[in-house]
């Protein structure tokens, strides 16, 4: 099957008073159509930049520095500013992560969907963009009516699902949803993500969802892509991931995870998620691993492919052979 | 908005004007002075007429005017006057009224200060909505800074300048008057541009004098809305820069300008009334002004009444209208 998303080596810098932070080094991942993939790490280990960068959306002091990010045959990277609006929406899609105030308090729902279909396609009728509109509300679970309705006037899923309804408006190829459950309740969470789930199918979308929420992740994605220092550790799938990571950093992050075996017992990850101004040489990681050898504390380590298809940056098995 | 918060700021309207009405009613009496010996006992002093005949034209002119009643008698005149839109009359140009000395001064008023303040709020809050917008050109934002300098200067100091340069010295506007002497008003085109040219320099005075606190509160709004998640969220929608800027940005960072607008208007009064004084223009200002030279105590306490009046009916009809650029208040 071809890809329908291709990231390579993208590399996202901060240029801050204090110095470059590089929030996202080189990362390189292919999605197929209707693959799902979660995307976790600590706070600040460049997830969302990853994200904005797919959108084209780093503003300054940021700076895509190389990479490229393609979706079907096009290489977003490529387009001119006009053509990267034109992109947005109809290939590549974004679902906010504040979802609670992701939406224009002053002009009604409909109006913030018409804008956006007007933005896209040349001339359509009135009639046909609000049918657009309904029909895109109604396939998240909305009523049609909300087409009319504020923003004040919906719940909090509700707002959720709006922004889903406007991020599928133009049938996406891939979905970049940004922890789009963060602020809901555990039952509605359930649900939109739920509806995320439908929807994805049935456009036939790529999706990447965003998130640190290991166990809903766990029933909705197919593979699991861990970050940390803007650089990805393992990328392989749930079952994978779950039942035997390989990454000492995806180790550490899984079996923090609580269960009913480990109860009362608060294991966290020893030590602090490193200042990106301030990173360890080598691997990043190596400050906070058991497994720290010599070679670690100086060369970094290359995301690499094992057996089975599963990718895992670390020395312990590259170094073995 | 339902009916019922209509009428309840309608009501709220009809109590402000009873209040404004009845201090305006008591502070005359309270101090005690009589402004029509005082009147008359200059005219005797100038115009020799003798004390006796002095104390028979005060005595049937209290009555006239109703001063010789009991207080709560003259008091329910008063309100009932101001009900039929009665202010009573000047004491010095008897026997005009004193709404029809408003009535003839405030068309120069309300050009000027309304004009001015409407200038400044669009001016003044488009240059601080550009001046936050990070995508706009470089050149075009920095064209707020200048006008942000002049917000510390009163109007007042700035008309004295432009006076001086722009009239006295390059002569390049008149130094004052609401039209050329020896003009005739008329509805020629040539006549309100000869009125536009005598405006120039006060409005521009209030203008400059008040854009700044625009540009400096727009620009903060505008620093907030710009960061804001659907700012944010309309940019992954793919929408154009301009669309962004209109609806998204710019109607949000307007709504707390709207409301600050009545009370922008009331602080212009205050400017303006020395500001016409200075440029001999004869609006409420002046009126005003020479009402306070020559005691006129029922045209000084009529303006500021009806000032009053003006700016709070001005402030509800903002709320009443506010609804209509922001849902969320209404019901
Ligand atoms: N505008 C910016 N200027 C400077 N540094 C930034 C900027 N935005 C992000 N960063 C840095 O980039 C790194 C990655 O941030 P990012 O928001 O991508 O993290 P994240 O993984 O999404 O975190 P979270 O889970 O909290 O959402 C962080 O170290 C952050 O400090
Ligand atoms: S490379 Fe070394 S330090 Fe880094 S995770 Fe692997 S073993 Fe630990
Ligand atoms: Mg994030």
């Amino acid at each position: 099957m071809e890809p329908v998303l291709r990231i390579n080596n993208l590399q996202v810098t901060y240029y801050t008073d204090a110095g470059r932070a590089r929030a996202l080094d080189g990362v390189s991942l292919t999605l197929n159509a209707g693959e799902k993939l979660g995307l976790v790490g600590e706070s600040g280990s460049g997830k969302s930049t990853m994200a904005l960068a797919m959108m084209h959306m780093i503003k300054p002091p940021g700076r895509i520095e190389e990479g490229q990010v393609i979706v079907g045959d096009t290489d977003l990277t490529t387009l001119t500013k006009e053509e990267m609006l034109k992109a947005r929406l109809e290939k590549i899609t974004y679902i906010p992560q504040g979802a609670m105030n992701s939406l224009n308090p002053v002009m009604r729902i409909g109006a913030q969907m018409v804008d956006a279909i007007k933005a896209h396609y040349k001339s359509p009728s009135k009639a046909e963009m609000a049918e657009m509109s309904m029909d895109s509300l109604e396939s998240v679970d909305l009523d049609r009516s909300v087409f009319k309705m504020y923003p004040h006037e919906l719940s909090g899923g509700m707002k959720q699902r709006v922004c889903i309804a406007i991020g599928i408006l133009l049938k996406p190829q891939v979905i970049i949803a940004d922890e789009p459950t963060s602020a809901l309740d555990v039952v509605t969470q359930r649900q939109v993500m739920e509806t995320i789930d439908r929807v994805q199918e049935t456009l036939g979308a790529a999706i990447i969802l965003i998130g640190h929420d290991m166990g809903l992740m766990a029933q909705f994605v197919d593979k699991v892509a861990v970050m940390y220092t803007g650089r990805l550790m393992e990328l392989s799938t749930v079952r994978e991931m779950f039942t035997n990571p390989q990454h000492p950093y995806a180790q550490a992050l899984i079996s923090s995870l609580p269960s009913l075996d480990n109860k009362g017992v608060f294991q966290g990850i020893p030590g602090l998620a490193p200042a990106l101004l301030r990173l360890p040489s080598g691997c990043a990681f190596h400050p906070r691993c058991q497994h720290t050898t010599e070679i670690c504390t100086t060369m970094l380590p290359r995301l690499e492919q094992m057996e089975g298809g599963r990718m895992v940056a670390c020395h312990l098995y590259t170094e073995q052979v | 908005m339902s009916i019922r918060k209509v009428i309840e700021r309608l009501l709220f309207l009809v109590v402000v004007i009873w209040t404004a009405s009845t201090i305006t009613f008591f502070i005359p009496r309270i101090s005690k002075r009589n402004p029509i010996r005082e009147r008359f006992g200059q005219l005797a002093r100038t115009g020799g007429f003798s004390p006796d005949e002095l104390e028979i034209i005060i005595e049937s002119y209290s009555q006239k005017f109703g001063l010789d009643k009991p207080l709560w008698e003259q008091y329910a005149d008063y309100i009932g006057g101001i009900a039929r839109l009665d202010l009573g009359v000047s004491l010095y140009q008897y026997p005009k009224t004193v709404l029809e000395l408003i009535q003839e001064a405030i068309p120069w008023t309300l050009g000027l200060l309304v004009v001015s303040t409407i200038l400044s709020f669009i001016i003044g809050n488009s240059l601080g909505a550009v001046a936050a917008w990070p995508r706009a050109p470089r050149w075009l934002r920095s064209i707020a800074t200048p006008f942000i300098l002049f917000m510390g200067v009163p109007p007042v100091l700035l008309a004295v300048f432009l006076l001086f340069f722009v009239a006295f010295r390059l002569k390049a506007l008149p130094l004052g008057g609401a039209y050329s002497i020896g003009v005739i008003p008329d509805q020629s085109l040539e006549f309100y541009l000869d009125v536009l040219r005598h405006q120039l320099l006060p409005a521009l005075a209030l203008i400059f004098g008040t854009v700044g606190g625009w540009v400096l509160s727009m620009r903060g709004m505008g620093v907030t809305i710009q960061g804001e998640d659907y700012v944010l969220f309309a940019e992954h929608k793919g929408l154009s820069g301009f669309t962004i800027f209109r609806d998204y940005y710019l109607r949000n960072a307007l709504l707390p300008q709207v409301t600050g607008f009545a009370l922008a208007l009331g602080n212009m009064v205050t400017s303006g009334i020395v500001i016409e004084q200075l440029f001999g223009l004869p609006g409420i200002g002046t009126v005003l002004y020479n009402a306070i030279k020559a005691n006129d105590y029922l045209v000084i306490y009529g303006v500021v009444l009806f000032i009053t009046i003006a700016i709070a009916t001005l402030m509800v009809m903002v709320e009443l209208l506010y609804p209509l650029i922001d849902p969320r208040i209404r019901e």
